[in-house]
């Protein structure tokens, strides 16, 4: 009786297993350009991380897309057909990406919004040029990810980042002494730091220290901190991720060492970091295109609208989203696409318009250049009184 | 002709099976019946066999617990990856794959030798804790290692890119610190992975009849009576160890050449993935050669066929790892396996005897 009970079990389990994988395939095999009940619609695939370590940034542009999804099939979709939207975990690993890629080519997606970390984004990008696919990365920031004609980017790439704080801490001349920690083993911060270095002599910038941690020793800075004060420096550049930009200003504050902070937008979220003095965090200043609190209506109803559907505030890789799926309305609106068009011809005609479209969108008033990357101006924001104030 | 002894047999099946399995999925994939998110997994389930294979030999065969081998991997992917890019524009693509091929393989069995040189004459557990270590320093070198080549030669630096002092209208930077090699060719395919599946399965199926392979599994046995009647106890375990990396290293090359980045972060090649692949070959069955390349295939595309399942498909892959293992591994369903498969087949019976 034992035994027929566990044959049984095992039966209902092997059923029930195949049945989810022929379910799977059944969903996905709707031609392009329609949806699976036959409607002309536009499929727009993303992919990201949303489970694993980097989670938080997949989930975010998950959530982001989502947002701008509904709200233009609200207001009656592109050019009157509507979007279906459909997202893949890729567990920041490029190998499972371009799995994800080929799991969304089989759903039938024409333009991709991802992927969301950079070198993913490298593996998907030889695909989608490889199929010809109009690919928008919301926040792929390495500078290959654009390499080819058919991917553009929605965030600022990495060396644009350094130069630009490089220009903005030289022109707006708030130190001349520059000390700098960074994650080596991070391509976002190295790729940050190296252009850094490369502008800061331009600026008048000189570079006391510039010293390295990496991902598995991120918990005690001490020393990069006690190097860059013997060295002098007033004002330390930080281009890291915001988790250990916050130990590194407790463990500053600790030796009684306090120059100025300067980060880029991983530094985006500090105030939000759990047991952490936010008053630590005060005067400390960086460079990104978005910030929750903002007071423009477009930003407050997307901050609404994201608490309201995900009970959490909105980072800056959901604005990114936000805007990749509206700079493919903008660009899709003005090709006067259609869903029946190929993957290819979608892919040159949004590729003829991405140059000419400008976006207002949350992380700000975005054109493009034919190598793909956006043009729009950085803010600086210092932390006062707990809030982002803008230093311009 | 000469009768085939069962062992002959049985390696005879594996071939057969892998062989089948790859004229099944030409079949679909010239047909036009097989999705491009299956076509995309057929490599890389085809080389983390290939690497479960490697690993069996070591811990299988030899009996020594390897932690390191997604390390070799590494070895063998970083390796090939540079030739390939520095000759990319220089040769055709045949033989600078061969070529590549050979690079990656060769240096990973000069280290895994070098490694095993100190480590394998001792006792013990040593080996499992060195090869952890190595597959550690290996990744963090690499992240943080520039290298790039110019008219005037190779450049090298530990500190950052702009210190390497390239040539600015000749120089290629190669390996860029923690973002790694980009822009390797995309050489590797499935028949070039089935044809390295199938040759070292015949290296490893012919080694362990061997002579040598006898010695070899003598030494896991006991490694005293194997000592007393006169088998040179380090030369074998070299032997296996070094074939056992030169494997994964062969892997490696694949895996590199299969996607255009490579960067030596701990999800391709950290500890995590050296689990991974003992995962695979303790599914599998330790020693069952077979056994390695069906767990990997399953165990690979099991959580990518789960896609339609959502977050959710992470929790289901972890219960069928631990369904997998009661089923293989616990003494009830071994004996439930005796009593019931074997009304079936009579040859399940003598499988699970043996």
């Amino acid at each position: 009786m034992r035994h027929m009970l566990k044959k049984s079990i095992a039966l209902v389990l092997v059923m029930a297993m195949a049945g989810m994988t022929l379910a799977g395939c059944g969903e996905s095999n709707a031609p392009e350009g329609e949806s699976a009940s036959g409607e002309a619609v536009f499929k727009i695939g993303a992919i990201g991380p949303s489970t694993g370590g980097a989670a938080a940034y997949g989930t975010a542009v998950k959530n982001g897309a989502q947002i701008a999804v509904d709200e233009i099939n609200a207001a009656g979709g592109i050019n009157g057909y509507m979007i279906e939207y459909k997202f893949e975990d890729d567990e920041h690993n490029a190998e499972k990406s371009v799995n994800a890629y080929n799991t969304l080519k089989d759903w039938g997606m024409q333009m991709l919004d991802g992927t969301t970390t950079s070198a993913p984004c490298l593996a998907v990008a030889e695909k989608t040029k490889a199929d010809n696919m109009f690919q928008l990365t919301p926040s792929g920031s390495s500078l290959e990810c654009t390499q080819y004609d058919n991917v553009f980017r929605v965030c600022f790439s990495d060396p644009a980042q350094g130069t630009k704080s490089a220009e903005y801490i030289g022109s707006k001349k708030l130190a001349t002494k520059i000390g700098v920690i960074y994650d080596s083993s991070d391509p976002y911060s190295a790729g940050i730091y190296e252009t850094f270095a490369a502008e800061a002599p331009n600026q008048g910038l000189e570079i006391v220290s510039a010293e390295a941690f990496n991902s598995d020793n991120k918990t005690d800075f001490s020393s990069q901190i006690g190097k860059a004060k013997d060295a002098g420096a007033e004002l330390i550049f930080l281009p890291i991720y915001y988790t250990e930009a916050s130990l590194i200003l407790q463990q500053a504050n600790q030796i009684g060492y306090q120059p100025m902070f300067f980060g880029c937008d991983g530094l985006d979220g500090i105030l939000g970091v759990e047991n952490f003095d936010t008053s630590l965090a005060e005067g400390v200043m960086l460079l990104t295109p978005f910030a929750a609190d903002a007071q423009d209506n477009l930003t407050k109803n997307f901050v609404n609208a994201y608490k309201d559907a995900y009970g959490e505030t909105p980072i800056q890789f959901a604005a990114d989203s936000y805007d990749a799926i509206y700079a493919m309305e903008a660009a899709l609106e003005a090709a006067n696409a259609t869903p029946d068009m190929s993957v290819s011809e979608l892919c040159e005609a949004i590729k003829g318009q991405m140059t000419k479209i400008k976006v207002v969108g949350l992380t700000g008033t975005i054109t493009w250049s034919s190598d793909g990357e956006p043009n729009k101006e950085p803010k600086g924001v210092r932390i006062e009184n707990g809030q982002y104030v803008s230093m311009d | 002709m000469k009768k085939l002894t069962k062992q002959q047999k049985s390696n005879l099946i594996t071939l057969a099976m892998v062989v089948c399995f790859y004229l099944i999925c030409e079949i679909f994939i010239r047909t036009g019946l097989m999705s491009s998110h299956l076509k995309g997994l057929l490599v890389p389930l085809t080389y983390y066999a290939i690497a479960a294979v490697g690993l069996n030999l070591c811990v299988g065969i030899l009996g020594e617990l390897s932690l390191g081998h997604a390390g070799f991997m590494c070895i063998g992917a970083f390796s090939s990856s540079i030739f390939s890019v520095m000759t990319r524009d220089a040769l055709p693509t045949v033989p600078r794959f061969i070529l590549a091929f050979i690079i990656g393989v060769a240096m990973t069995a000069l280290l895994g030798f070098l490694i095993g040189i100190p480590v394998l004459r001792l006792n013990g557990d040593y080996l499992a804790i060195v090869t952890l270590a190595f597959g550690e320093i290996i990744k963090n070198i690499l992240n943080a290692v520039y290298m790039g080549v110019d008219d005037k030669g190779l450049h090298l630096s530990l500190k950052d890119a702009a210190s390497m002092g390239l040539d600015a209208s000749t120089g290629k930077k190669i390996i860029n610190g923690a973002m790694g090699i980009t822009g390797t060719p995309s050489d590797s395919n499935f028949t070039i992975a089935i044809i390295i599946l199938l040759v070292s399965l015949i290296i490893v199926q012919n080694l362990v009849q061997s002579r040598d392979g006898r010695a070899i599994m003598s030494i896991r046995d006991n490694r005293i009576a194997a000592e007393s009647t006169g088998i040179n106890v380090t030369k074998y375990k070299m032997l296996a160890f070094t074939i056992s990396a030169a494997i994964a290293g062969a892997a490696g090359v694949l895996f590199s050449h299969n996607i255009s980045t490579l960067t030596a972060q701990g999800i391709y090649f950290g500890y995590n993935a050296s689990i991974m692949l003992l995962v695979y070959v303790v599914l599998g069955g330790i020693g069952n050669i077979r056994g390695s390349v069906i767990a990997a295939m399953i165990l690979y595309v099991l959580p990518e066929l789960l896609r339609g399942m959502d977050k959710y498909r992470m929790l289901i892959y972890s219960i069928v790892l631990i369904v997998m293992m009661l089923f293989n591994w616990s003494p009830k369903a071994i004996e439930f396996r005796q009593n019931h498969l074997s009304k079936f087949s009579k040859r399940f019976r003598k499988e699970a005897a043996r």
